[in-house]
C-alpha cells in the first residue's frame, strides 16, 4: 500500500516550514481567544444571559399568551425582583471581593422587625416613617459591620461568621417580635412605597436607582476598583499598598445597607414585620449573582449580570405561576438554571485562562 | 541497536504570551540516568509536566519504546510505566504511607481495602528503597521532607515503572540524605529502571548522572553530553549562552559615597529566626544588592523592610522619618515599593487590564470624591508603559496575556507611577527571557540614576555583583559581609555563602 501513495510534497525548507506553523498556530490562537475574549467580556456574558431571559420570554407567551405579556404582569414580575434585586446588587459587591454572606435573609427579617416594633409599640402614632427607614438601614448596617469585622480583624471564613449571623439574627428577630408578626399601620410608608412613579412602582424605582449607584460604584469609583483589587488577588492589593481588611469590612456594610432598604421594601410591600420575611433570600441573591457571571472566588463580576440574573428567575416563578405549576416544579427547574449557567461560564473561563 | 525507551522530538508548548517550549529533543536509554540542566525558566518544568501528561504538547512526537503515544493524562503516562516525583510533593498529608503509596489504584476486593496486604507490599517497597525503617501505618504529614520523598518514589514503584523523573530531589535534602537517594537511584539502574534527573548542582550531576540533555529557552541546545567528562564550563556555556553576555549598565555618576542622601536607613533589624542584626543604609541614586542563598533572610529583609511582615526589633527609616513596624500602607505612603519574588501570585491582577494594575498604588491621584477619571489613568499607564517598552503597549490588554519580562515591567511602571524614593527589587528578572533582562537592568540603573534608592535580591550572584554598587552577603539571616561589589567576585560570595553551611 504504502509504494503506491504519492511521493511525499516537496520538502519546504525547515525554516519556511517552521514559520508556517507558528503562523497557523497564531492564527487559530488569534481567532479562539477573539471567541474567547468576546464571549468572557463584560458584554458577551451578558449577551448570553439577555438571550437566556428573551428565550424565558418567548416561553411565557407561547404558554400563557396575553396572561403574560400584559404591562400588568410585566410589572409585577418587576416589583417581585425588586426586593431580591436589591439584596443581590449588594452581594454581588461582596462576592466580587471574594467574599460570601449567608446572612442577608436574617438580616432582613431582624431589620424589618426592629423598624416595625418601633412603629407600633416604642413610638407608637408618633413614628415618621422615615424613622423606620432610618432604623432598617442602621440595623442592616450594623450587622454588616459584625460580619466584616469578625471576618476582616477577627480571621473568620466569610461562610462561616456570616453562618453564624444567619442563625443569630434571625433568632433574634424573633425574640424582639415574640413570633408574632406585627401589622405596619403607618400609612405613609406602605402608601409611598406601595404607590407609582410615572406609571412605575416606587419599589421598581428603588430597584433601579440601587442598580444605577451599584453600576457606578463598582465601575467608577476607586471602591469598585478596589474591590476587584481584594477578590481578584488580595494579596497583590495588600502589596499594593491598599487597606485589604478594611475594605472588607466596608463590603459586608454595603451588603447590610442594601438588605436595610430591602427590608424596609418588603416591610410596605406586605405590610407586616415579621422574623420569617426574608428566608432564603442568601440562596436567590447567591444564585442571581454567580449565574449574572460574577466568579464566586471574587475578582471578577458585573451589576447588569447580576440584575439579569434577578429577572431571569423572577420571569421563571412568574411563568411557572402562570402555568399553575407548583413551587417544587420551579425549585427543580431554577436548580437546573444554575448549573447549565455556571458550567457555560466555567468552560470560557478554563479556555481563557489556560496558562497556568 | 534497540530503540531508545523514550524519544521526545520537536516538543513545542504555547502559553499565551509565551513559547515555553520551543523544539525540544530529548532522548532517555533503559537504565541510564540522564541528567536535565538548564537554568530557571529554561523549559525544564515544561517538559517534565508533558512527559508526566500533565500538560498536551502543541506540536512534537513522543516516542515511548519505539511506538508512538500521546499521553493524554497523568494516568495514561502511570499506565506506560512514566513516575513523576514532584519538587512539592503531591501526597496527601493526612492519610498513611502504605495509604498513600496505592493512592488511586488501592488494593480493594469488592470496593473494600485490603489494608493489610497494602501495607504489607509498602513495607516491601520501602525496604527496596533502603528504608524499612519508614512504617507503611505512619502519617505521612509527620515525616520529615527527605522521608516523604521516598514515600513518593515508593508509590512511582508501586506501578510497574520504568522512568521516574525526579524535580531537584537534593534541594530539601541534607548531604547524608543525598547519598542515601543515589544509593536508590544505582539500584533501581541496576534493576533496568530509568532515571532523569534534574538539578542545579553539577557535583551532583557528575556522581549519578550518565548522559546530559541542556535546555536552554525552550529549546534543546546540547543532548547526550556525558556527564562525568564533559568540562564544568562547557556545560554553563551551554546554559547560559554566555556569548551573549547580560549587559550591565554603568552608573552614569559613580563618584564615590558621601554624595547622595541617606534616604532607606536599616537599623539592627531582626525578625525571629529569619535573620537578625542586619543593618544597612540605602542612599539616593544607589543600588545595594542582597547575595544569599534561598532561606538566607534575603526575601524576609525586603518583606520586613516593607511591613509585609513585623520586625521582632530594630528599625526602618525613610528619609530619617521611622517606618511603623508590620505596616505595608506606612511603608508605601513613604514612598517605598516593592516588586515580589512571586509577581504573578502576590503583585499582578492577572485577568485586569494593564492600566488597573500600573494605577494599583496610585489609584487615589486619578479620583476626585472617589469617581475615577479613566481617561487620565490610561493616558499616564500609556506614558510608563511606552517608555518602558512593554510590548504589545497595550493597555486594555489583561495582564495574563504579557510575557514574563513585560509582566514585571508592569509591576515596575506600578512603583514608577508612584514616584517612589525606595524601590525593593525580589528577584527582578525570575521568568525573564534574556532578551528582557538586559532591559530590566538597564531600567533599574535608570532608576536609580534619577535618585531612587534600590534594594535587589537575586539568586544569581553576577546580576546581584552585575547591577549593585553595593553588596551584602547573607549566611542563615546575618550579614557576613558589606563592601563595594567591585571588589567582590562570585567566587568570593559563593565561599560566604557556603562555607559552614555544608557542617
Amino acid at each position: 500500500m504504502s509504494d503506491q501513495t504519492p511521493a511525499a510534497p516537496p520538502a519546504t525548507p525547515p525554516a519556511d516550514e517552521h514559520r508556517r506553523i507558528e503562523a497557523a498556530a497564531a492564527a487559530e490562537g488569534e481567532t479562539r481567544s477573539g471567541f474567547v475574549r468576546f464571549m468572557s467580556s463584560p458584554f458577551g456574558r451578558n449577551l448570553g444571559l439577555v438571550i437566556a431571559l428573551v428565550v424565558l420570554c418567548i416561553v411565557g407567551v407561547a404558554t400563557a399568551g396575553d396572561r403574560f405579556a400584559s404591562t400588568d404582569n410585566m410589572l409585577t414580575v418587576l416589583r417581585l425582583a425588586s426586593v431580591i434585586g436589591v439584596v443581590s446588587i449588594g452581594m454581588t459587591f461582596v462576592i466580587i471581593g471574594g467574599g460570601i454572606d449567608l446572612s442577608v435573609g436574617a438580616i432582613v427579617a431582624l431589620s424589618s422587625v426592629w423598624a416595625t416594633t418601633l412603629a407600633t409599640q416604642t413610638m407608637a402614632e408618633d413614628t415618621h416613617w422615615l424613622m423606620m427607614v432610618f432604623v432598617a438601614c442602621a440595623v442592616g448596617i450594623g450587622c454588616g459591620l459584625v460580619n466584616g469585622l469578625l471576618i476582616a480583624y477577627g480571621g473568620m471564613a466569610p461562610f462561616i461568621a456570616t453562618l453564624a449571623m444567619f442563625a443569630a439574627a434571625r433568632g433574634l428577630a424573633e425574640i424582639i417580635s415574640e413570633k408574632r408578626t406585627q401589622i405596619v399601620d403607618v400609612r405613609g410608608l406602605v402608601d409611598f412605597i406601595n404607590g407609582d412613579f410615572i406609571g412605575i412602582p416606587v419599589l421598581v424605582w428603588i430597584f433601579a436607582v440601587v442598580s444605577a449607584i451599584g453600576w457606578v460604584l463598582l465601575n467608577r469609583t476607586t471602591f469598585g476598583r478596589r474591590t476587584i483589587a481584594v477578590g481578584g488577588n488580595a494579596t497583590a492589593a495588600r502589596l499594593a499598598g491598599i487597606a485589604v481588611k478594611r475594605h472588607t469590612v466596608l463590603l459586608y456594610v454595603v451588603l447590610g445597607l442594601a438588605c436595610g432598604i430591602a427590608a424596609i421594601m418588603l416591610t410596605a410591600r406586605t405590610g407586616t414585620g415579621s422574623a420569617t420575611h426574608g428566608q432564603l433570600y442568601e440562596l436567590d441573591a447567591i444564585a442571581a449573582v454567580v449565574i449574572g457571571g460574577t466568579l464566586l472566588t471574587g475578582g471578577r463580576g458585573t451589576i447588569v449580570g447580576t440584575i439579569i440574573g434577578v429577572l431571569i428567575f423572577t420571569t421563571l416563578t412568574n411563568v411557572f405561576t402562570l402555568n399553575n405549576l407548583d413551587s417544587s416544579t420551579q425549585a427543580v427547574a431554577k436548580g437546573a438554571i444554575i448549573v447549565v449557567a455556571v458550567l457555560l461560564q466555567q468552560r470560557v473561563a478554563v479556555r481563557s485562562s489556560d496558562s497556568t | 541497536m534497540s530503540d531508545p525507551l523514550l524519544q521526545m522530538t520537536g516538543i513545542v508548548k504555547v502559553f499565551p504570551g509565551v513559547r515555553a517550549l520551543d523544539g525540544v529533543d530529548l532522548e532517555v536509554r533503559s537504565g541510564e540516568v540522564h541528567c536535565l540542566l538548564g537554568q530557571n525558566g529554561a523549559g525544564k518544568s515544561t517538559l517534565i509536566k508533558v512527559l508526566a501528561g500533565a500538560h498536551q504538547p502543541d506540536e512534537g512526537e513522543i516516542r515511548w519504546q519505539g511506538e508512538e503515544i500521546r499521553l493524554g493524562t497523568p494516568m495514561a503516562a502511570m499506565k506506560n510505566g512514566i513516575a513523576t516525583i514532584y519538587q512539592e510533593l503531591d501526597l496527601v498529608d493526612g492519610l498513611s504511607v502504605a495509604e498513600n503509596i496505592y493512592l488511586g489504584h488501592e488494593l480493594a476486593a469488592a470496593g473494600f481495602s485490603r489494608r493489610g496486604d497494602a501495607q504489607k507490599q509498602a513495607a516491601a517497597l520501602l525496604a527496596r528503597l533502603g528504608h524499612p525503617e519508614i512504617s507503611p501505618r505512619r502519617e505521612v504529614g509527620t515525616l520529615s521532607a527527605a522521608g516523604k520523598q521516598i514515600v513518593s518514589m515508593a508509590r512511582a514503584l508501586s506501578h510497574d515503572v520504568k522512568l521516574i523523573i525526579m524535580d531537584e530531589p537534593s534541594a530539601v535534602l541534607d548531604q547524608e540524605e543525598v547519598a542515601r537517594l543515589f544509593k536508590v537511584i544505582r539500584d533501581l539502574q541496576a534493576e533496568g529502571v530509568a532515571v532523569v534527573y534534574i538539578s542545579h548542582r553539577l557535583e551532583e550531576i557528575r556522581e549519578i548522572g550518565d548522559r546530559v540533555t541542556v535546555l536552554k529557552d525552550g529549546r534543546t541546545v546540547a543532548t547526550g553530553l556525558p556527564a562525568r567528562d564533559t568540562p564544568t564550563r562547557e556545560l554553563t556555556r551551554r546554559m547560559t549562552g554566555r556569548d551573549i553576555e547580560y549587559v550591565f549598565p554603568q552608573p552614569t555618576s559613580r563618584d564615590g559615597d558621601g554624595d547622595g542622601a541617606v534616604v532607606l536607613a536599616v537599623r539592627d533589624l531582626s525578625a525571629g529566626k529569619a535573620f537578625s542584626g542586619v543593618d544597612f543604609d540605602v542612599r539616593a541614586g544607589e543600588i545595594v544588592g542582597l547575595a544569599g542563598l534561598v532561606g538566607s533572610g534575603r526575601s524576609e529583609i525586603l518583606e520586613t523592610i516593607y511591613g509585609a511582615r513585623k520586625a521582632s526589633s530594630g528599625t526602618v527609616s525613610v528619609d530619617g522619618k521611622r517606618l511603623r513596624n508590620g505596616h505595608v500602607r506606612a511603608a508605601v505612603g513613604a514612598g517605598v515599593g516593592l516588586c515580589p519574588e512571586e509577581r504573578k501570585s502576590q503583585g499582578l491582577l492577572l485577568d485586569e487590564a494593564v492600566y488597573r494594575n500600573v494605577s494599583l498604588a496610585t489609584m487615589g491621584r486619578f479620583a476626585r470624591g472617589g469617581f475615577l477619571n479613566r481617561g487620565g489613568e490610561k493616558r499616564a499607564a500609556t506614558e510608563h508603559v511606552k517608555a518602558l517598552d512593554v510590548r504589545p503597549p497595550d493597555v486594555d490588554r489583561a495582564v495574563r496575556t504579557l510575557s514574563g519580562g513585560n509582566q514585571q515591567k508592569i509591576v515596575l511602571a506600578r512603583w514608577l507611577l508612584r514616584e517612589c524614593r525606595v524601590l525593593l527589587l525580589d528577584e527582578p528578572t525570575r521568568g525573564v527571557d534574556v532578551g528582557a533582562r538586559s532591559e530590566i537592568y538597564a531600567l533599574v540603573r535608570r532608576l536609580a540614576d534619577d535618585g531612587v534608592a534600590v534594594v535587589l535580591v537575586s539568586s544569581e550572584v553576577p546580576e546581584v555583583l552585575g547591577l549593585a554598587d553595593r553588596v551584602l552577603v547573607l549566611r542563615e539571616g546575618v550579614v557576613v559581609h558589606t563592601g563595594p561589589a567591585d571588589d567582590i567576585d562570585e567566587h568570593r560570595v559563593l565561599d560566604l555563602v557556603m562555607e559552614g553551611s555544608a557542617a
